[in-house]
């Protein structure tokens, strides 16, 4: 008896799965909105070098001449003080953003989500107590200060920037994930696998995980705005990338001493904040339409 | 009796998903009396509870959209009432028991809040505080719920499940509604509960001269309660007749395959079931619905819809093999 | 002893809440004889699901014997050997959430495979295919998720689950409670012809009488944690003894008026039933109790065997074995 089971093809199957989560995604035109912000967003990111009219601009430049220019045909952002085009700096100034919320939740997702799953399937035990404490404690610090206080005792540079970030973020993805983990382990499925013998590592994260994936992945979309934002902050206190790197938050501080006279020098920055921070927010909502497990 | 209450007239109704558009009710046709005691039995997925839901207009209009057909309360057709209108329909004359009281009941008010605010609503905002009260501990009492005015205070976690689903019995009389449709009210109770409420259910109805749509699977359940009974399958009714005729003498093989899988007490075992699945509702079976699964079918049941063929007096049945 | 394959005696689960000690099983004896149904009838809070879990090793029993083919197994299932879970398996009540809804129906065939090592690898899809075969289903149903299925076909693939350990003992809690009459029939018409063609022992419980009636060998009724009667199912339903049961068998709505004719008189059930937190005094039934004696409320009744292999537990009775 042959094994030829009349199947559909793993690359079929996935294809699937992307249309139907793409259909649910869909639903909300906003949340297409938000995906076509971020997707430019991160073209903008990649390809600055090739893209922004003044890619040099972005470096040490100084040119007295152009400085602080009104937006125009030439510079349609303005120029600032020292006459570097702003538009190019933007684009420059997302890959800086982006950077640090891919490193900032690449280390802190990890660690957060591990630490929960273990605190909540091992509930009521010594291993959560533990885990769970310490997240308190963490999370007890009000996670401006944690950042300022770790950035003000470090050298102020956009590494340790990131670093403080992390520190003070892993803590809630182990909360939120605890919350889930402990009512799911309760489930008649993770009984059933239990009941059969899986190890507890298999349990962990191949019965629970997956079941948490919606809620970590809208966190995760929703975190890339607030590391992003709280990152601007920390350079605008002047704790994260120092002059001449091309930050969101450097230029909005650098740009506000010259309000409102010079308005486009803190304005057109912040904007653009404001811009993937909402593109993210909003394509935090979408992710979490297309995860809800549907039934037909 | 005897006066026409509500006609559902070749309902159509379908849900937009993903790959296309779900035909739910493909021509549904209901008709009831005031004071009757219609029962509605189908098994999941077969519509019924997206019949009560377009009567009530509770559907959620986005995915779902009414393709056709009529719902005449009265001789005025819901699906073309504005707001307004459908808020005096709510507040008086139509209202509706879900099958999990505990997801009917708000948990974050006491029972006293949310009976109190039905009867408000009910009565046009024309009662007393005072007033209200009383009523909210009559309608307990008429429930037969003990201790009623200490349960007003209670929130419904603390109450059983049989409590809260004659709770919610309580609510939908107290607004003295002149239709009530129950959709599955005891299949969350146990069964001496379940007997309990039917019961008292049944007085309630008779005393308050309610006519009552009782939905549900269980075929038992139907027989003990009802007087008229609509079979549904897949969208459509099948077959329709007084209670006791129905159970005697089922015609359609649908009714006929579903009284065969009923365990019986008698031990004789149980029937093989009904072969095959619900049909695909993005691609339905063309012609009668049922045909795919039925083992009496011919070629005109591929084709065509069965339109109502009458059987006996009051008996009807959607089925070419009753074609006369 | 007379081959019984699984013998409990005197079990008793309690539970520490703070609301006090529910005593969710309290004193349950029964014996299962090798592909024998013992059903195991009762309402919201008799334990039944208690007991189904205490001898799976989800609960750990508080006190009394559990003896599986002559092994105590009055352990969690964390204690277990990987032997024994192979060799009793559970049909969960709920198949929508027995399943993972993450997880494909090939993920969830394979992990009992893979855990107990049935077959290798390569054989995997194989062996999954045969096990849907085993429960009528096609092969390729191996490729979708749990939500895209009915509940039906959803409990037959935790049928399948498990079968695919080859284990000799399935506990099955309430199975097709959830489903529909016209599923229901097919599924449980299924479980009849595997447990003759693999000599399946099987514990059924559930709260309708009927099915029990066409699905037993014999009946046991629980109420609140405990049993009040136990007998072959042909007695059960001709001679119920216990008023409880004859409330039970009173109040079940029936299709047939040949069914009415068995039914026993009408009793009409009055009052709620008690949260296991707060059982009466003496005899548990006592409060809804139509038949109720002085003694009722004071002593808790003993089992007795006015018939044999016909036990209850009630004062009526008392003195009559």
């Amino acid at each position: 008896m042959s094994t030829a089971i009349a199947s559909p093809t793993k690359m079929a199957r996935a294809w699937e799965k992307i249309r139907k989560g793409w259909y649910n995604f869909s639903r909300n035109p906003l949340s297409v909105v938000g995906a076509i912000i971020i997707v430019a967003v991160v073209f903008l990111a990649v390809f600055a070098p090739f893209i922004s009219p003044y890619p040099e601009h972005s470096g040490n430049y100084v040119n007295f001449d152009e400085a602080s220019q009104a937006p125009s045909a030439a510079h349609w952002c303005g120029t600032d003080v020292f006459g570097r085009d702003i538009l190019s700096r933007i684009f420059f100034g997302f890959r800086l953003s982006l950077i640090m919320g891919i490193v900032v939740i690449s280390l802190t997702a990890p660690v957060g989500v591990t630490l929960g799953l273990l605190a909540g399937y091992m509930k009521n035990t010594w291993v959560e107590a533990v885990i769970m404490r310490i997240t308190d404690i963490f999370v007890a610090v009000p996670p401006l200060v944690l950042a300022l206080s770790i950035c003000s005792i470090l050298k102020p540079n956009i590494f340790n920037a990131m670093m403080a970030v992390s520190l003070m973020w892993w803590p809630w993805y182990t909360r939120m994930v605890f919350g889930i983990a402990s009512s799911i382990k309760n489930e008649f499925f993770v009984q059933a696998a239990e009941v059969t013998g899986a190890s507890k590592a298999h349990i962990i994260f191949r019965e629970i995980l997956p079941n948490c994936f919606g809620p970590i992945l809208t966190k995760i979309s929703l975190d890339m705005g607030w590391v992003i934002l709280l990152g601007s902050a920390l350079s605008f206190v002047g704790l994260g990338a120092q002059p001449p790197t091309p930050d969101l938050g450097t230029m909005v501080s650098d740009g506000a001493k010259y309000m409102p006279d010079q308005w486009w020098i803190a304005v057109f920055p912040a904007f653009a904040i404001m811009l993937v921070v909402f593109g993210f927010n909003i394509v935090g909502d979408g992710i979490r339409d297309m995860m809800q497990v549907e039934e037909v | 009796m005897g006066k026409r209450l509500l006609e559902i007239k070749n309902l159509q109704v379908n849900f937009d998903v993903y790959g296309g558009s779900l035909k739910v009710l493909n021509g549904v046709h209901l008709t009831m009396e005031e004071g009757e005691k219609v029962g509605l039995v189908g098994e999941t997925g077969c519509g019924k509870t997206t019949t009560a839901k377009s009567v009530l207009k509770i559907l959620p209009m986005p995915p779902g959209k009414v393709m056709g057909g009529e719902i005449l309360f009265r001789d005025a057709d819901i699906l073309k009432m504005n707001d307004n209108e459908m808020r005096q329909i709510h507040a008086h004359e139509i209202s509706m028991i879900f099958q999990d009281p505990t997801a009917a009941l708000n948990p974050v008010f006491t029972i006293g809040q949310q009976l109190m605010e039905a009867i408000k609503y009910s009565s046009d905002n024309s009662l007393s505080r005072k007033e209200i009260k009383e009523q909210a501990v009559g309608a307990l009492r008429d429930v037969s719920l003990p201790d009623p005015e200490r349960i007003l205070e209670n929130y419904p976690i603390q109450l059983s499940g049989g409590m809260r689903q004659r709770i919610c019995i309580a609510m939908a009389l107290a607004t003295r509604s002149t239709l009530l449709i129950a959709d599955e009210p005891t299949t969350s109770l146990d069964v001496t509960i379940q007997d309990q409420v039917l019961r008292l259910l049944g007085a309630l109805v008779r005393e308050k001269d309610t006519s009552t749509i009782l939905i549900t699977h269980s075929l038992g359940v139907v027989r003990e309660w009802t007087e008229r009974v609509y079979v549904m399958y897949a969208g459509s009714m099948v077959e329709t007749a007084g209670t006791e005729e129905l159970f005697k003498n089922p015609l359609h093989p649908y009714t006929q395959g579903l009284m065969a899988a009923v365990p019986k007490l008698t031990g004789k075992g149980i029937a093989s079931g009904i072969e095959g699945r619900i049909p695909d509702y993005l691609d339905p079976p063309p012609g009668c619905r049922f045909h795919p699964r039925c083992p009496r079918a011919f070629d005109t049941c591929k084709k065509e819809k069965p339109p109502y063929f009458d059987a006996d007096a009051g008996h009807q049945v959607a089925c070419f093999l009753y074609k006369d | 002893m007379n081959n019984e394959i699984l013998t409990a005696q005197e079990l008793k689960k309690h539970f520490h809440t703070n609301r006090g000690i529910v005593r969710a099983a309290d004193g349950v004896s029964f014996g299962i004889r090798e592909c024998e149904t013992l059903g195991l009838v009762g309402e919201s809070g008799s334990g039944k699901s208690t007991v189904a879990y205490t001898i799976m090793g989800i609960y750990q029993a508080t006190s009394g014997d559990l003896l599986f083919k002559g092994k105590d197994i009055t352990r969690e299932s964390a204690k277990r050997s990987k032997k024994l879970k192979q060799d009793i398996q559970i049909v969960f009540q709920d198949p929508g959430s027995s399943l993972n809804p993450r997880r494909s129906i090939r993920q969830i065939m394979d992990l009992p495979l893979n855990v107990h090592n049935i077959v290798p690898k390569a054989r995997r899809d194989e062996q999954i295919a045969k096990l849907l075969e085993m429960v009528e289903l096609p092969a390729d149903f191996m490729y979708k998720h749990p939500l895209n299925i009915g509940g039906g076909e959803r409990q037959m693939i935790a049928i399948a689950r498990a079968l695919a350990t080859d284990p000799s003992f399935i506990v099955l809690d309430e199975p097709t409670s959830a489903l529909d009459v016209s599923v229901q029939a097919k599924i449980i018409n299924l479980l009849i012809d595997l447990q003759k063609e693999l000599n399946l022992t099987y514990l059924f419980i559930t709260h309708d009488l009927s099915l029990m009636r066409n699905m037993a060998t014999r009946v046991a009724i629980m109420y609140l944690g405990k049993i009040c009667e136990i007998a072959t199912t042909a007695e059960f339903f001709s001679k119920p003894l216990h008023p409880y049961t004859n409330m039970l068998l009173s109040s079940i709505p029936v299709v047939s008026a040949e069914e009415e004719d068995l039914k026993p008189k009408k009793i009409v059930s009055q009052g709620e039933i008690p949260s296991p937190v707060n059982v009466p005094p003496g005899c548990s039934f006592h409060l809804r109790c139509p038949n109720r004696i002085d003694i009722c409320d004071k002593v808790d009744p003993k089992i007795t065997e006015p018939e044999p292999g016909h036990q209850v537990r009630c004062h009526l009775f008392e003195g009559s074995s």
